[in-house]
């Protein structure tokens, strides 16, 4: 695919032109009023992203919107098709996210994985163009490397921008970054383009920790002496999954009002003792430790051993966030000590 | 593409199945010609009954695809979509979606050996969809044995079969209740006393046990004491789930998500798993 190369003012043009044509959305500040996608609001003049990690939202919201309705119908048993639930018209407009850093891209792939044949993701996906931007300078809590990203990765991408100086390389990743990229843009120099793929090459994080976690023992994993301490402290305030990026879990509710029903689906959280109960009362993981772990087992066992890498992109929100200083970080280090 | 929108279906009968009148087995037959022919499921897998308003909940499909036209579903009342599932009338209209999970391996493992099914209570249901579709397709199996408890002789479902099953040479049937009971002249005892009276043989068979988890937990150790292992007993797993499909992450046992790899794994399976069920 292509790479061009602007100036600031340059860019600042391309992106104007893409505002005139199609909704985009950029981090808002913290606690700024935001849409209907927190964290995440329209933009309304060019904003390029300083340094420092991502933003304080990932782009799941995009992927999964909160609320999603997956079926609707009167409630009128005598209505034409009363009680008969049907779907509705896929939202198909294009928008567009500027400012993703490469580690929320990257989420988007490995959500991909489990919902590879799920109509909404999948929907949702080809309407999504995001329009990343390099992380030059991580943030302290970042740790995309660790889990096999990149601060200038592309995975998950459709655009990526990276600075250069005063100047911005733009790379265009797939067809649906072509189509938003326009034409007449002046290609960036070859030797520019050499530089560019060195910085990726060199900044590429390892798999290591995940192949070795795959090669342990699930049993052993689980019943590994740390999980009781580490869970003591823990408040199952579920922050940590509400900000993860790969963090995918859904509720399924009916919302009925005025002779109408709506079955929508919501963001779920494996922290809250309410996301196993069973009608009789009894609950498979009742305990905040069995949750915990759960949460951890998933993400940096379970889903490599059936999809191949971690579930965990390093955006490191979850440690920045998390109320009693949880760290997924060292979460990770004693499964690697567990033998 | 993974879709979460159910078939329409129209409740075409309800019988109450117990004394309690707790259980109901509700016939539905799917609205649209091209639907019902291209249903096809395995004994064993489950669908969501959805009902517009107020949700969706996993129940085990109680008919055998042998029995063309319609699905039977035994309902306990037990939560807010249950109950309202019992409010229902013959004629409503309601969803369907599925079949889900993996289903009894019938038509490759089970082939050609002798099958020991041991239920309890109301988890008979997808069990007597085994047992019919098995009876169905008589010739596959080798000697069929069915061991089923419930409280009361008013607790048992389908007893109407349970008559009919008696009656066949086919089939080595034996009915418990847990206590005496007036004008109950069967067995009496609890199931895993009984399963170890039956004591039947573990020789190039299989049993297919479902039922509340005490029951399983004292069904194994005299089947064990006989020769039986692991590796050949059947279970199917419950837990919360709202997808259906391995994505909304609630019904996972570690790795094994119950909706999508189960509900049906060995209890060989099952040992190597968390005790997350």
């Amino acid at each position: 695919m292509n790479v061009y190369k602007f100036d600031e003012p340059g860019l600042a043009a391309w992106i104007n032109k893409l505002l005139e044509t199609v909704p985009v959305y950029c981090p808002a500040a913290k606690g700024e009023k935001c849409g209907t996608h927190p964290g995440w609001k329209k933009m309304t003049e060019v904003m390029l992203p300083g340094t420092g990690g991502p933003a304080g939202s990932s782009v799941k919201t995009f992927y999964f919107p909160q609320p999603e309705v997956l079926s609707t119908c009167s409630l009128k048993k005598n209505d034409d098709d009363g009680l008969l639930l049907k779907e509705p018209a896929p939202a198909a407009e294009k928008q567009v996210v500027f400012g993703v850093r490469p580690c929320d891209g990257r989420s988007v792939e490995l959500n991909n994985l489990p919902y590879a044949e799920e109509k909404l993701f999948q929907q949702n996906r080809e309407r999504t163009v995001l329009v990343g931007f390099s992380c030059s300078e991580p943030a302290s809590t970042c740790f995309c490397q660790a889990t096999g990203g990149s601060p200038y990765g592309t995975e998950g991408l459709d655009i990526l921008i990276s600075r250069q100086d005063d100047d911005f390389l733009v790379e265009i990743l797939t067809d649906r970054g072509a189509e938003m990229a326009g034409e007449g843009l002046t290609p960036a120099p070859a030797a520019e383009i050499t530089a560019l793929e060195k910085l990726r090459a060199e900044a590429t994080g390892s798999n290591e920790n995940c192949d070795r976690l795959k090669n342990k023992d699930m049993a052993a994993l689980y019943d590994a002496a740390f999980w009781n301490p580490l869970s003591e402290s823990c408040l199952n305030c579920g922050v940590c999954t509400f900000l993860c990026p790969t963090c995918y879990c859904f509720d399924i509710q009916d919302e009925a009002l005025h002779g109408k029903t709506r079955r929508i689906r919501y963001w779920d959280s494996c922290m809250f003792p309410l996301y196993t109960l069973h009608t009789t009362g009894h609950n498979p993981r009742g305990r905040k430790v069995q949750r915990v772990r759960n949460r951890f087992m998933h993400k940096l066992k379970n889903f490599p051993d059936r999809f191949g890498p971690l579930s965990c992109v390093g955006c490191g929100r979850c440690v920045v966030e998390c109320p009693v200083n949880i760290d997924i970080r060292e979460v990770v280090t004693d499964l690697l000590a567990v033998e | 593409m993974i879709s979460y929108l159910p078939y329409p279906v129209r409740i075409d009968d309800i019988t109450v199945e117990t004394e309690d009148g707790n259980l109901k087995t509700f016939k539905l037959v799917l609205e649209n010609e091209a639907e019902r022919q291209a249903w096809n499921h395995v004994p064993g897998q489950f669908a969501m009954l959805s009902l517009a308003g107020q949700g969706e909940i996993p129940i085990g499909i109680a008919s055998s695809p042998t029995e063309e036209g319609h699905l039977l579903f035994t309902v306990n009342r037990a939560g807010k979509v249950t109950t309202a599932l019992h409010q229902m009338k013959v004629g409503d209209r309601m969803g369907v979606r599925g079949p889900l999970g993996n289903g009894f391996p019938v038509a490759d493992k089970l082939k050609g050996r002798n099958i020991v099914i041991i239920a309890g209570g109301f988890a008979f249901t997808t069990l007597r969809a085994t047992l019919l579709y098995m009876l169905a397709n008589r010739d596959n199996y080798g000697k069929i044995t069915v061991i089923y408890g419930a409280r009361t002789p008013g607790m048992l479902l389908y007893r109407d079969e349970l008559a009919q099953w008696a009656a066949r040479d086919d089939v080595d049937l034996h009915v418990t209740i847990d206590r005496e009971a007036e004008g109950w002249d069967g067995l009496v005892g609890f199931v895993p006393t009984i399963a170890g009276e039956v004591g039947p043989s573990p020789e190039n068979a299989a049993a297919l046990i479902c039922g509340p988890p005490i029951m399983i937990k004292f069904t194994m150790p005299p089947l064990e004491k006989i020769g039986w292992t692991d590796d050949q007993v059947y279970l199917s797993l419950e837990n919360r789930m709202k997808c259906g499909v391995g994505l909304c992450g609630h019904c996972n046992v570690g790795p094994f998500f119950v909706c999508k790899d189960g509900p049906v794994l060995t209890r060989a399976e099952a040992s190597r798993l968390p005790v997350e069920f």
